[in-house]
């Protein structure tokens, strides 16, 4: 007969609420640079000169076609073996950052190559230089083509940010593995962690789609 | 203390690339044949069907690979079963596998017209021959290249069986870090092989797609 406890799971709670804590920070951070990082590279490989696309989609390709948890354990493992040794925090942002990053300009490119051209052309015709063009012009319609597959990838990267426990970041997965080895109830431990990933996917989401529209991409005029 | 040259790392690594080739292979047969059976459930409009696999797709997508490996792990064994690491990975892997197809498919099915079903309708056919004579093979048209497509993440998965004990090649190379001290090389060198497999992969989605858009 199997008997689940979980209040001796949630009689833990602060242990889990940081945890979770943890996770909402790490992947605020990373989405924030990410993003930034994926816009520019996308616009670097959809209009940049030649050398940079090419190097671009070598950073995007080797990063899409490798695990994420390989790449952490590289930055976390490998990188101090050439003298750069970094926090498991640090260490899983700039994982999570360059992840993203990857993937994120894949979906930004995406966006600003289907910018018809006349966008362009009326832009320089109203003597916005090329900086502007590109924040006023371009990139706020492209980012709200495609912003429901960038909040998609910003929940994934969210969701797998679960690993970075494995280096010791103190995030959820971490805090149920520490509850787990505390009372033996790895079950329950995981159950809940799982619970409250589940409902951060659901929340982070709202919330991306709500704020995406108001303050990312600015106030897109409604269509006459 | 024993010496591993680079070759010895890179060969032991193969060895134990060979695992997390057939975790993928394991996890999207299996994958796709459950995946398969939730889709023609919902389609063939089964009493809770839609409302049941939406759920499973749900959970599957919105809770991390890692949770869902822990909790096969440790779930079963609960019940008293003895479970191995493969049998774990293998489960987990599977349903996970399960949930993203089924609902790639469903999209692949949605992009067939209306009117294909009501002219199968109207000509008398059955579910399920309509299903294999009229809908079927245009779906299943559109379904290859995302389906190729996903068995990348499939592969780039299996990486996280590592955690819950199972020696495939991420696992080795920590096996190996620890034995010769060279995290660098070794993590490169797994990154290396992981992008070997998945990127012929990746490009053959991305050709097959191609292919498709041409093709209309």
């Amino acid at each position: 007969m199997v008997v689940l406890d979980f209040p001796a799971v949630l009689e833990q709670w602060p242990a889990l609420l940081r945890g979770a804590g943890f996770t909402l920070g790490l992947s605020t951070v990373a989405a924030a640079i990410g993003v930034a990082v994926g816009v520019a590279c996308g616009w670097a490989r959809a209009l940049g000169p030649r050398p940079l696309q090419r190097a671009v989609g070598v950073y995007v390709e080797l990063i899409r076609n490798t695990p994420f948890i390989v790449q952490l354990f590289f930055i976390y493992f490998g990188l101090p073996s050439l003298g750069l040794r970094l926090s498991p925090e640090l260490a899983s942002i700039i994982a999570m950052v360059v992840n993203l990053g990857a993937y994120a300009a894949e979906i930004a490119r995406a966006g600003i190559e289907g910018t018809p051209r006349g966008q362009f052309e009326a832009a320089r015709s109203l003597a916005l230089n090329e900086f502007q063009v590109i924040t006023r012009v371009v990139l706020p319609p492209a980012l709200a083509r495609v912003w429901p597959a960038m909040v998609s990838q910003i929940v994934i990267v969210m969701l797998g940010s679960a690993v970075c426990g494995q280096i010791s970041a103190q995030e959820l997965s971490y805090a149920a593995n520490l509850i787990q080895s505390r009372n033996f109830r790895a079950f329950e431990a995981y159950i809940v962690a799982t619970v409250i990933y589940l409902v951060l996917a659901v929340a982070v989401r709202q919330f991306l789609n709500w704020i995406g529209p108001r303050w990312i991409f600015g106030r897109v005029p409604a269509r006459r | 203390m024993v010496d591993f040259s680079l070759w010895d790392i890179l060969r032991n690594l193969l060895l134990a690339a060979r695992w997390t080739v057939a975790l993928s292979l394991v996890a999207f047969i299996g994958g796709g044949l459950v995946g398969g059976a939730l889709l023609l459930a919902r389609l063939a409009r089964w009493p809770g069907a839609q409302r049941g696999v939406a759920l499973y797709v749900q959970l599957f997508q919105g809770t991390p690979l890692l949770m869902q490996l822990f909790l096969a792990y440790f779930g079963l064994g609960l019940f008293g079963l003895d479970v191995s690491a493969w049998t774990a990975a293998g489960l987990a892997l599977t349903l996970y596998t399960s949930a993203f197809l089924t609902e790639i498919w469903r999209g692949c099915v949605d992009a067939v017209p209306r009117g294909q079903w009501e002219a199968a309708e109207s000509l008398a056919l059955g579910f399920g021959e309509t299903m294999r004579h009229v809908v079927g093979p245009q779906a299943l048209r559109i379904a290859i290249p995302p389906t190729v497509g996903f068995l990348v993440q499939v592969i780039k998965g299996t990486a996280l069986a590592s955690v819950i004990g199972f020696i495939e090649l991420t696992k080795a190379g920590t096996m190996i870090t620890n034995a010769t001290f060279r995290p660098f090389t070794v993590y490169a060198c797994v990154a290396l092989l992981y992008f070997g497999l998945c990127w012929p992969v990746s490009a053959a989605s991305r050709r097959l797609e191609r292919n498709l858009r041409r093709g209309h």
